[in-house]
């Protein structure tokens, strides 16, 4: 390919690749060690803007945000005390210098309307959000995945045109449908309606029934279908065929064979799921009252308690980069040659 | 762009078709109805006046969820040109910026798109306060990246083609070469994407107004009516329904519209399946010792398409039968066939079919998977590559013969041996991507070994690797042949390949035997004008390198386009009007030779 950069790539990837000397055996660990780092770094790198992002997003307020915080009627003394606390009246790179240490040694300020501090808010909600968000994950894998795998072995080559049909038509709306309509209508059928399930709050097990369904049909739908996708292109290859060859029972070929070769794909998928489903719960948390994260984002932003809402958008943002950084990880120790693809 | 019409499609565009209808219509029809207020008849639930209830000014619900379609699509329409805007302008840095610019611009949208939407929708929302003009800015920022990694993506791919190199290579400045060439060609799919934008961002704004960081009143879009019908959900949960179908109804359409769109976007065109005529079987006499004994072999696909017709072949044990022909003979399906793998929609019929004397249907998967080997072309395709090479090896003992694990990786161990892999313990214990292509292809005939073979089929074996490598695989073939006694089935487009390995050669013409003869007769005894001319087509030390490579005019007529007479007659110097109009059967020419044509037998 004519690129600019085709004349000088391939000598600098001689100089820092270990030479054919080298065997094979040895070279594919380091090769893997070197993909761990530069995962760091980029990790490192991300964790380093989100943290200058929150940072500057006190500062982005247009006008003060003391005195929108406050409001209009609140006396000036009691304004110029709160921004002197806050530090507001220092230079900005020392302010940030500030922030970046307390954050880092786990100091969060505290909030405008209750005087906690946003540190402590945190970690009474983390694991309610995170356990909300695991379970859902959790069961849009174990549901969505052999159902996927199911449409494909029955719908390949374009047989049983009527299930491919039905299986697209039902997953395409139920994908469609926002987490928090599943919310409304569960609450209303089983909580309202049926009585069977409490509406809102968290007390024991029978509690999280409702607002984990509300979060995971979709995500259902949606692994659903790439694992169709996924098990339909692995049907077609030789190594499937030689495995019919080998007159192997159906259920190993496609667990044994089909499934881990899926993976790959799905679980990347279930990064970037577990991603947004942490930001769904925002929304189903909202529904069910459930006292997590969410909740909380959506009282600051309302009551204007700019500590909170960035102390916890912060959290979040550190969880998509943790989330992210670890199925990078575990890809590369699952699939083997994922490792290998990157440097091609 | 080919949009396929089918059932969903057309139920999401008859849907965006009543969201939009209902956005131009919807305040001029019940506009009054919506803002009547009515002390009366304040919080009510559903009943025949008011079908979706009142809200607490006694304004008819089901009036409001009417109008507040134009101003949600409005929004959302709002929230997307922004997106897609600010998406396309990062989206085309890359290929603007110099170097240094473009990894950094590649970076930023790839740790953008990994952020939720709803995320950045926030964080826009704190910074521009409450209201619609936040939540607007907020999803448009949560939908930029999106479009940003789509347009880039589209944006490399156009990079590669020849008439981009050519602007390249004539000087063009990489901006000119943006707008002129790269975006025109990408316009298409980025616009067929906005209409699952325009979905997402219905359905973002839905989500922030309903958690009241989105609209504010007066104004009141369907996430707002949400909003304040879920505060009444314990008593009247029929409020919150009428807008919560509002919003499900347009997220469905849209996204099944912008599903359909999207796959347009990049459409290949699949071909209509008929069904199949049945050719009628007629079986001969049996052939009491070969291993492998077809006759009538057919196989067709829907559509009228016989990639085989008719074939009949014998194998004895321990011979080994070349399989000659072009690309598109047929002898690629004819393999699969006897290995029963031919994909569906293919019907395979035949009038034998045995395999040591049983028609294979008779057969167990027990017996027919340790009885028959396959190899195939590209070993590095035909190894599962998440499976460790001496597992895959080790199954078919597990599977068909209940050996235990240790006992069935002792054997592959062995079998790697056998088939002369250096270290056969440590690479039993390895990837296929970690050996080499030779070494792999190695590994699929120890794979075959595993039970006791009696059929050996290679489907082009060596096509895929080196020179130097194809020997030594011929070499372990021909090793494998003599110790196992298996008859194999050797499918090859090379003829020279096969006149060195097989004893037996059987060439292929548009799903037809022409021609079976002794390997060693090949060079000077073939008969059928094919045969000699794909002899003749080998340069070999003789030939003359100053004259071009003597080739074969025309080509094989496809599956489907086969006539009533020789099919190689319209390629053919010596064809006579019977060759178009009859076809000539196989028969005997001299001994151990069969050739089916009108002029020379």
């Amino acid at each position: 390919m004519p690129d600019s950069s085709g004349l000088d790539t391939p000598m600098t990837a001689t100089g820092t690749r270990p030479g054919p000397a080298s065997g094979a055996g040895r070279r594919a660990p380091r090769r893997r060690t070197r993909v761990v780092v530069r995962r760091a770094v980029r990790f490192a790198v991300s964790l380093a803007v989100l943290l200058a992002a929150s940072f500057a997003m006190i500062h982005l307020i247009p006008g003060d945000p003391v005195r929108t915080s406050l409001g209009p009627a609140a006396p000036v003394e009691l304004v110029e005390a709160r921004r002197a606390a806050l530090g507001l009246d220092r230079p900005l790179p020392e302010q940030f210098v500030t922030y970046a240490t307390n954050v880092l040694s786990g100091n969060f300020g505290t909030s405008f309307i209750t005087s906690e501090p946003v540190g402590d808010v945190i970690t009474a909600r983390l694991p309610n959000t995170l356990a909300l968000a695991l379970l859902a994950t959790l069961l849009a894998l174990l549901a969505g995945v052999p159902l996927g795998m199911w449409a494909a072995v029955r719908t390949q080559n374009g047989r049983n045109r009527g299930s491919e049909l039905t299986f697209g038509s039902v997953t395409g709306t139920a994908v469609a449908v926002p987490e928090f309509l599943y919310a409304i209508g569960l609450v209303s059928a089983f909580a309202v309606g049926l009585g069977w399930f409490p509406p809102a709050g968290k007390a024991g097990p029978i509690t999280y029934v409702l607002p984990v369904l509300a979060l995971a049909a979709g995500p259902v739908a949606m692994i659903a279908r790439i694992a169709r996708v996924e098990t339909l292109r692995e049907l077609g290859k030789d190594y499937v065929r030689l495995a019919r060859a080998k007159r192997l029972p159906a259920r190993r070929l496609h667990l044994r064979h089909v499934l881990p070769n899926t993976l790959t794909a799905t679980l990347t998928v279930s990064g970037l799921l577990l991603t947004s489903l942490i930001a769904g719960s925002v929304l189903v948390e909202y529904v069910f009252a459930w006292p997590g994260l969410g909740l909380k984002i959506v009282e600051s932003i309302t009551q204007k308690d700019f500590p909170v809402a960035q102390g916890v958008i912060l959290v979040y943002g550190a969880i998509v980069l943790v989330v992210n950084l670890a199925v990078d990880l575990l890809l590369g120790a699952l699939d083997p040659t994922s490792a290998i693809r990157e440097q091609s | 762009m080919s949009l396929r019409w089918s059932g969903p499609a057309v139920a999401g565009a008859v849907i965006v078709a009543l969201m939009a209808a209902l956005a131009v219509a919807g305040p001029i029809v019940w506009g009054e109805a919506a803002e009547r207020i009515d002390a009366g008849a304040i919080l009510q639930g559903a009943s025949a006046e008011h079908p979706l209830g009142t809200d607490n000014l006694g304004r008819d619900l089901l009036a409001r969820v009417l109008v507040a379609g134009r101003f949600s699509l409005a929004l959302a329409l709002a929230a997307t040109l922004i997106g897609a805007a600010a998406g396309i302008v990062l989206g085309t840095l890359p290929s603007v910026l110099p170097k240094r610019g473009a990894r950094l611009a590649t970076g930023t949208v790839n740790a953008l798109v990994a952020f939720p939407g709803l995320l950045l929708a926030m964080f826009t929302a704190v910074v521009t306060g409450l209201g619609a003009r936040g939540a607007v800015l907020g999803i448009g920022a949560a939908i930029a990246p999106g479009f940003a990694r789509l347009t880039q993506t589209l944006a490399a791919s156009v990079a590669g083609a020849d008439y981009v190199s050519a602007a390249r290579m004539l000087g063009v400045p990489r901006r000119r070469i943006l707008s002129r060439h790269v975006l025109p060609n990408i316009a298409e799919p980025l616009i067929l994407n906005l209409t699952q934008a325009l979905g997402g961002a219905l359905l973002g704004l839905a989500g922030m107004s309903f958690l009241g960081l989105g609209v504010q009143p007066p104004s009141f879009d369907w996430g707002r009516l949400l909003f304040d019908g879920f505060s009444r959900i314990y008593v009247t949960p029929e409020v919150a329904l009428g807008p919560a179908a509002a919003v499900a109804l347009a997220g469905i359409g849209f996204n099944l519209l912008g599903d359909a769109l999207a796959r347009a976007a990049a459409r290949t065109t699949v071909r209509k399946m008929d069904e199949p005529p049945a050719p009628p079987p007629e079986p001969g006499e049996p052939d009491p010792g070969a291993v492998l004994d077809v006759r009538d072999l057919t196989v067709t696909f829907p559509g009228g398409s016989t990639p085989v017709r008719g074939l009949s072949l014998a194998v004895a044990p321990g011979e080994v039968v070349g399989l000659v022909g072009e690309s598109g003979s047929g002898k690629s399906l004819t393999a699969a066939a006897v290995g029963g793998l031919v994909p569906y929609p293919g019907k395979v019929t035949y009038g034998r079919l045995h395999l040591g004397g049983r028609d294979v249907a008779e057969l167990s998967d027990k017996e027919l998977g340790t009885a028959l080997a396959m190899v195939f072309q590209d070993p590095l395709a035909a190894l599962n590559p998440a499976l460790k090479i001496g597992g895959q090896l080790a199954e078919v003992a597990v599977v068909h013969e209940g050996a235990t694990r240790a006992a069935a990786r002792r054997r592959a161990v062995d079998r790697l041996g056998q088939v002369h892999l250096p270290e056969p313990e440590r690479r039993a214990a390895q990837h296929p991507h970690e050996l080499s292509g030779g070494m792999r292809q190695r590994a699929v005939i120890a794979m075959g070994l595993m039970g006791t073979p009696r059929l050996i089929v290679a489907d082009e074996p060596t096509t895929a690797l080196d020179v130097t490598v194809q020997r030594q695989i011929l070499r372990l073939l021909r090793e494998v042949v003599a110790e196992t006694g298996a008859a194999t089935l050797f499918i090859s487009h090379d003829i020279a390949v096969v006149g060195e390995l097989c004893d037996r050669v059987v060439v292929m013409y548009a799903g037809r035997v022409v021609e079976e003869l002794p390997a060693d007769r090949l060079a000077d005894g073939a008969a059928h004008p094919y045969s000699r001319a794909l002899i003749a087509s080998l340069p070999d030390l003789d030939t003359d390198r100053t004259r071009p490579l003597a080739g074969i005019p025309g080509t094989q007529p496809a599956p489907d386009q086969v006539g009533p007479g020789c099919a190689f007659a319209p390629r053919c110097s010596l064809a006579t009007e019977r060759c178009v109009t009859q076809r000539p059967e196989l028969v005997a020419h001299g001994p151990l030779q069969r050739v089916a044509c009108w002029e020379v037998s």
